[in-house]
C-alpha cells in the first residue's frame, strides 16, 4: 500500500490534475468522433490511442523537468531548429511543390514542427536575458529571431505553420510587454503592405483566400472543403444527427474527415448542443492554462506559458474558423481531437511545460 | 547569479504583465463568441438550408451514357464500332502524390511513358475530380493483378468503358473522323446548343468528319440513374432509372470496295479522289491519301504521334478532297468549252489555227500551247482531245471573264458544295469584281488568258470538279453530294433512307452537251490525251485531263519535270465518269506532284471503273509508276 502510494506520488507529483482532466476528456471526445469519422475503423482509433499514449508520456516527462533545464534547453533547440530549416531550403524533398521535410538518414522529419516550440522558448529565454532593461531595440532583436525563421517556412511554401508560428511568436512580444503605439503601427502596416503580401504568394495561396471570399466561385476545386463541411455543420442543427449518423460524414463528401476537418463531423452529429459543450472543455483548458500563467513566478515561465495557451487557442480559432468557412483553408489540426501523432505530440509537450510551471517550486533557494 | 534572477519578481512589471493576459483573455473570449456566433447562423438561422444541401448531396442522379451509333458503308462493312473493355482510371483529387502512384502502379501493370505524358496532358484539362483513364484495353491479368493490389491504391479503380474503334483506320480516317475527349470548346458549343445535359457523363464527342457532322444522330439520349451516393460517385443504393437511349446507326454511301480500289490504285501516291452517283448525288468513294489512322485520337493523342502526323511534309490529317485547294488545269476546259457554245461565242464547226502560241492583239507577250509548234487547225472537239492551250487563251478573250465566272460558277467551282461534312472549303473561281474587292486591282484581259486553262486565280477543290463533273454527266443536274445514305433507328431497327437533293438543274441544250461529251469520250480513246488509260476499255469511258501547276513557269522558260524539287512538280488532274452514254459514276482524281493527268491520274479512274462497273480487283501499280516517269516528257497536258 505504501509501495503503491509512493509511485503514485512520483508519478502525479508534477502533474497539474486539473488540466490533465481537461486534456483527457478532450482526446475522448476525439477518439469518439474519430471513430463515426473513420467509418468505425477500429485500428485507426487504436492507432490514434498510441499517439496520445506516446503524447502524454511525453507530456510527463517534460513535466518532470524544472524550468531551468528546459530554459537551457532553449537557444540549442533553437539553433538546431533553424540549422534544419535552412537545410530544408537547401536539400528538402519536395512534395506536392512544397519542401517542407528533410531526410536526415534515419527517418523524414519537418522541422518547421520543432520550431513550433523552439520558437516561443527562444523568445522568452530572449526577453528573460534582457529583462531588466526592456528598450526598443530588444523587441527588435526578438522580433528577428522570429521572422528569419518565418520566412523560411513561408518560402517551402507552408503558409498556415508559417502565421501559426508567426502568431506565437507574437504572443511572446506582446505579453513581454510591447508598446501598444507599436502593436496598433505595426496592424496598420500589415494591413497596408496587403497588396505587396499578395503579389508575393503563390497561386493556390491567392486561389484559397479568393475562395474563402465566395466558396461557390469554385465547388468543385477549392471551394469543395468549405462547402461540404459548412453543409456538415450547418444540418447538423441544434441536436446534430446522432453518433455515426451524419450524412456527410458517412457518405464521404466530407473531405479530410479525420484530420483538419473533424470539426465538422463532430459539429453533423452532435449539433450545436455538441458544439457548446466542446468549447466548453476547451475553454476550461484554456482557463487553466491562463491560471498557471498568471501565477508563473519569471519572466521566462510568465511568457512561454502565455505563448503556449494563446498558440493552443489559435489552433482551436484557425481549425473551426476555416471547417465553419470564416477562415481560409490552412491546414491546421484541431488540438486533441484531430488524428494524426506529430501535433498531438507538439501540443502535449506544450502541456508538459506548463505543468512543470506550475508544479515545480515556483521560489528556488539553494 | 542565477537565482537572483529567478527571485526577482517586481510588482509592478507582474501588474504590467497581468493586464497584458487579462487583454488576452479578453481576446480569447471574443473570438469564441464569433466562433459561437458562427455555429448559431449555420446551425439554426441556416439549418434549413443545409439540411436541404445535406438531402440533395446524399441523393445524386447519375447519368447513364448511350451507346454510340455505328457506321457502315452501304454494303454493311463495319466502319466504326464500339467494343466494352476495362480501363484503368484515376481520381487525382484522391491520390495524394500521382507520381509515386503510377510508379507503383507500373510495377503491377505496363505504363508506358506514353501513357504518362497522356494522362498529364488530360489531368492539365481535367477537373481534378474527374475519372482519367491512365489505361485503356486492361488484359483479364492486368485486372486481376490490380484487384489484389487494390488496396494500395485509393483513388484508382477499374471502369468498363465502351470504346470507339475504326477498324478501317488510313483508308477511311477522311470521311468517318473520329470521337476524342470533350474540351472546353466542346462544352461552350454544347451549353450554346442547350446539349449540356445530354452530355452529362459523356466523355467523347465527335471532332471531324461524319463522326462530328452527325453527332446528333450517334450520340443518343443519356439516360438517369437516381442513386444514394457517396462524394467518389459510387452508387449505395439504385433509387429509381431511365434507361439511355443509344445512337442511331448510319449507313453511306460510300463502297469501301471501291475506297480500297482506289486507294490500292493510288499505291503510294499522295492526292484525292472523290466519286460521286451522277443519279442522286451520293458520294461512292472519298479518298485523301495519305490517310492517318484515326484511332488513335480517341483517347487523346499522345505527343510523339501528334509530331508525327502533324510535322509530316505528306501532310496526312489534311483532307485534300474536302479541303485542298488547286488549279485545275485543262479539267476546266470542258466547262470553258460548253460556255462558248452556251454563250454562242463558238460553233462546233468553227476551227482555227493553232500557231503553238497566242497573243493578246497589240501586246508582244506569248502565251504557249503546251505544244510547241501547236496542233495545226483545231475545232472544238479537238480542242478537247488534244488539249489545245491556244484555242481556250482566244475563247477568253472573247468571251471576258464575268461570263466565265457567271457560267461556270453554276458548275459548282468556287462555291462550297454542301457536303455532309463539315470544313469545306469554297476554293476560288475569280471574277473582275473579286479581284477588285481583293486586290484593289482592276481585272486585265491577260488575266483571263491563265484562267482559260485553269490556271492562274482558279482554285478548286477535288469535291468541287467530282460534283461539276456530275453535271456534265448527268447533263446539268446538281445533286447535293451527301456521304449519308440511310439512318438506322437504334430503337426500332427501322431504315429511313436520306432522299436524294436537287439543287437546281441547268437549262443546257442537249446538242452542246452532246458536242462535248463525245469529245470527252475521245480523250480516252486512240489520240486522246488519255488513250492510254481508255485503252481496251469495255465500256464507254469519258475523261478529261489536266495538270494543275504548283510554281510560275516564267516567260520564255520550259517546265523541266527532271530538274524541278519533287514537291514542286505540277499535280496531276484527271475528271471522269462512265458508262458515257448511261453514267453510273463521275469522280475527280488529284495525284500530287507526279506531272501530267493522262499518265498517272487517268489509269487511276480506269481502275476505280473497272472495279466498280467490272468487279475487276486493281493491280499493282509499281509497274505503271516506272512506265509514267517514261511518258513524262511527251505528253504535258
Amino acid at each position: 500500500m505504501i509501495e503503491l502510494r509512493k509511485i503514485w506520488y512520483y508519478f502525479s507529483r508534477y502533474i497539474d490534475g486539473f488540466l490533465l482532466v481537461g486534456i483527457l476528456t478532450l482526446m475522448i471526445i476525439g477518439l469518439i468522433v474519430l471513430y463515426s469519422a473513420s467509418g468505425a475503423n477500429v485500428s485507426k482509433v487504436s492507432h490514434q490511442m498510441i499517439n496520445m499514449a506516446v503524447a502524454l508520456v511525453i507530456m510527463w516527462m517534460v513535466a518532470n523537468i524544472p524550468l531551468q533545464q528546459i530554459k537551457r534547453l532553449a537557444v540549442p533547440m533553437y539553433v538546431l531548429g533553424f540549422a534544419l530549416l535552412v537545410g530544408v531550403a537547401f536539400f528538402g524533398e519536395i512534395n506536392n511543390g512544397a519542401r517542407r521535410w528533410l531526410n536526415i538518414g534515419i527517418t523524414r522529419i519537418q522541422p518547421s514542427e520543432l520550431m513550433k516550440i523552439a520558437i516561443p522558448l527562444m523568445m522568452a529565454w530572449y526577453f528573460d536575458k534582457h529583462e531588466i532593461t526592456l528598450r526598443l531595440r530588444d523587441y527588435l532583436g526578438a522580433t528577428m529571431l522570429l521572422m528569419f525563421p518565418v520566412f523560411l517556412i513561408l518560402k517551402q511554401p507552408d503558409l498556415g505553420t508559417a502565421l501559426l508560428i508567426a502568431a506565437s511568436g507574437f504572443y511572446v512580444l506582446f505579453l513581454a510587454g510591447l508598446s501598444w503605439r507599436i502593436i496598433v503601427g505595426l496592424s496598420i502596416t500589415a494591413i497596408g503592405s496587403f497588396p505587396v503580401l499578395w503579389a508575393m504568394m503563390h497561386d493556390y495561396q491567392r486561389q484559397r483566400i479568393m475562395t474563402l471570399l465566395d466558396p461557390s466561385q469554385d465547388p468543385l476545386g477549392a471551394g469543395y472543403h468549405t462547402i461540404q463541411s459548412s453543409i456538415a455543420i450547418g444540418s447538423g442543427g441544434i441536436i446534430g444527427k446522432g453518433w455515426q449518423n451524419g450524412t456527410q460524414t458517412q457518405l464521404d463528401f466530407l473531405p479530410e474527415q479525420s484530420t483538419d476537418f473533424i470539426f465538422a463531423v463532430f459539429s453533423e452529429e452532435f449539433g450545436l448542443i455538441g458544439n457548446t459543450l466542446l468549447l466548453l472543455a476547451y475553454l476550461v483548458v484554456i482557463g487553466r492554462c491562463f491560471v498557471i500563467t498568471a501565477n508563473a513566478s519569471t519572466q521566462f515561465t510568465r511568457l512561454i506559458a502565455g505563448s503556449i495557451t494563446l498558440t493552443f487557442f489559435t489552433y482551436i480559432f484557425v481549425n473551426m474558423g476555416m471547417v465553419s468557412g470564416i477562415l481560409p483553408v490552412v491546414g491546421v489540426p484541431l488540438p486533441l481531437i484531430s488524428y494524426g501523432g506529430t501535433s498531438m505530440v507538439t501540443m502535449l509537450l506544450g502541456f508538459g511545460i506548463l505543468m512543470s510551471i506550475q508544479t515545480h517550486p515556483k521560489l528556488i533557494k539553494t | 547569479m542565477k537565482h537572483r534572477v529567478e527571485l526577482r519578481n517586481h510588482p509592478i512589471e507582474l501588474h504590467k504583465f497581468r493586464i497584458r493576459l487579462a487583454v488576452s483573455a479578453a481576446f480569447v473570449v471574443v473570438l469564441l463568441a464569433i466562433l459561437y456566433v458562427r455555429f448559431y447562423y449555420l446551425q439554426i438561422t441556416r439549418e434549413e438550408h443545409y439540411h436541404t444541401l445535406a438531402e440533395a448531396n446524399r441523393i445524386s442522379i447519375l447519368p447513364l451514357v448511350p451507346n454510340r451509333g455505328l457506321i457502315y458503308d452501304r454494303n454493311g462493312r463495319v466502319l466504326a464500332q464500339n467494343y466494352s473493355a476495362y480501363a484503368l482510371e484515376i481520381v487525382p483529387s484522391k491520390v495524394a502524390d500521382i507520381e509515386d502512384t503510377l510508379d507503383e502502379l507500373a510495377t503491377i501493370i505496363e505504363i508506358t511513358a506514353v501513357d504518362r505524358q497522356r494522362f498529364r496532358k488530360l489531368m492539365k484539362e481535367s477537373k481534378r475530380f474527374k475519372s482519367l483513364p491512365i489505361r485503356n484495353r486492361l488484359t483479364d491479368v492486368e485486372i486481376a493483378s490490380f484487384a489484389a493490389n487494390r488496396y494500395r491504391f485509393p483513388g484508382v479503380e477499374i471502369k468498363a468503358r465502351v470504346f470507339r474503334q475504326y477498324p478501317e483506320k488510313e483508308i477511311i480516317s477522311h470521311v468517318v473522323g473520329y470521337i476524342s475527349r470533350i474540351n472546353d470548346r466542346d462544352l461552350e458549343q454544347l451549353e450554346l446548343n442547350g446539349d449540356l445535359t445530354n452530355y452529362r457523363g459523356s466523355h467523347h464527342i465527335g471532332k471531324i468528319g461524319i463522326e462530328q457532322s452527325y453527332e446528333r444522330e450517334l450520340h443518343g439520349i443519356t439516360g438517369f440513374e437516381e442513386v444514394e451516393t457517396d462524394a467518389a460517385g459510387r452508387s449505395i443504393r439504385v433509387l429509381s432509372r431511365t434507361r439511355p437511349t443509344s445512337g442511331n446507326n448510319l449507313i453511306l454511301s460510300l463502297d469501301l470496295g471501291l475506297q480500297e480500289a482506289a486507294e490500292k490504285a493510288f499505291g503510294e501516291r499522295r492526292g484525292a479522289l472523290v466519286a460521286l452517283n451522277p443519279n442522286n448525288g451520293e458520294v461512292l468513294a472519298f479518298l485523301s491519301k495519305p490517310g492517318y489512322d484515326n484511332n488513335l485520337f480517341i483517347g487523346g493523342i499522345d505527343q510523339e504521334n501528334w509530331n508525327l502526323l502533324n510535322n509530316s511534309i505528306d501532310r496526312p490529317l489534311n483532307n485534300r478532297a474536302l479541303r485542298g485547294i488547286y488549279p485545275p488545269g485543262s479539267t476546266f476546259k470542258p466547262f470553258m468549252a460548253l460556255a462558248a457554245l452556251e454563250l454562242g461565242k463558238r460553233s462546233p464547226e468553227y476551227s482555227m489555227s493553232d500557231p503553238g502560241y497566242f497573243s493578246l492583239p497589240g501586246v508582244n507577250r506569248r502565251y504557249r500551247d503546251w505544244k510547241p509548234g501547236g496542233h495545226g487547225r483545231v475545232n472544238l472537239h479537238k480542242s478537247l482531245v488534244v488539249s489545245c492551250d491556244t484555242y481556250y487563251y482566244s475563247l477568253a478573250n472573247d468571251l471576258g471573264i464575268d461570263n466565265i465566272h457567271n457560267f461556270i460558277s453554276q458548275f459548282g467551282l468556287g462555291k462550297r458544295t454542301g457536303i455532309d461534312i463539315e470544313g469545306e472549303v469554297s476554293g476560288l473561281l475569280p471574277s473582275a469584281s473579286w479581284k477588285m474587292k481583293q486586290y484593289k486591282q482592276k481585272w486585265y484581259a491577260g488575266d483571263t488568258i491563265s484562267v482559260a486553262i485553269g490556271q492562274g486565280y482558279n482554285l478548286t477543290t477535288p469535291l468541287q470538279l467530282a460534283f461539276a463533273t456530275m453535271m456534265i454527266a448527268n447533263n446539268g443536274k446538281a445533286y447535293l453530294p451527301r456521304l449519308v445514305k440511310q439512318i438506322q433507328n437504334s430503337q426500332t431497327g427501322h431504315i429511313e433512307d436520306v432522299p436524294a437533293e436537287l439543287l437546281y438543274t441547268l437549262n443546257l441544250k442537249p446538242s452542246h452537251l452532246e458536242i462535248v461529251k463525245n469529245a470527252l469520250v475521245d480523250v480516252t480513246r486512240p489520240g486522246g490525251t488519255a488513250a492510254k488509260a481508255g485503252a481496251n476499255a469495255a465500256y464507254t469511258f469519258a475523261g478529261k485531263t489536266g495538270t494543275s501547276q504548283v510554281i510560275g513557269i516564267k516567260q520564255g522558260e520550259r517546265y523541266n519535270e527532271k530538274s524541278i524539287n519533287e514537291r514542286h512538280r505540277d499535280h496531276a488532274m484527271f475528271i471522269a465518269y462512265a458508262p458515257a452514254e448511261n453514267p453510273q459514276i463521275a469522280l475527280a482524281i488529284l495525284v500530287e506532284n507526279t506531272g501530267t493527268g493522262g499518265s498517272t491520274a487517268a489509269p487511276i479512274a480506269r481502275q476505280v471503273f473497272d472495279y466498280f462497273l467490272l468487279g475487276k480487283q486493281p493491280e499493282s501499280t509499281v509497274a505503271q509508276v516506272t512506265e509514267v516517269l517514261e511518258d513524262h516528257a511527251h505528253e504535258h497536258l
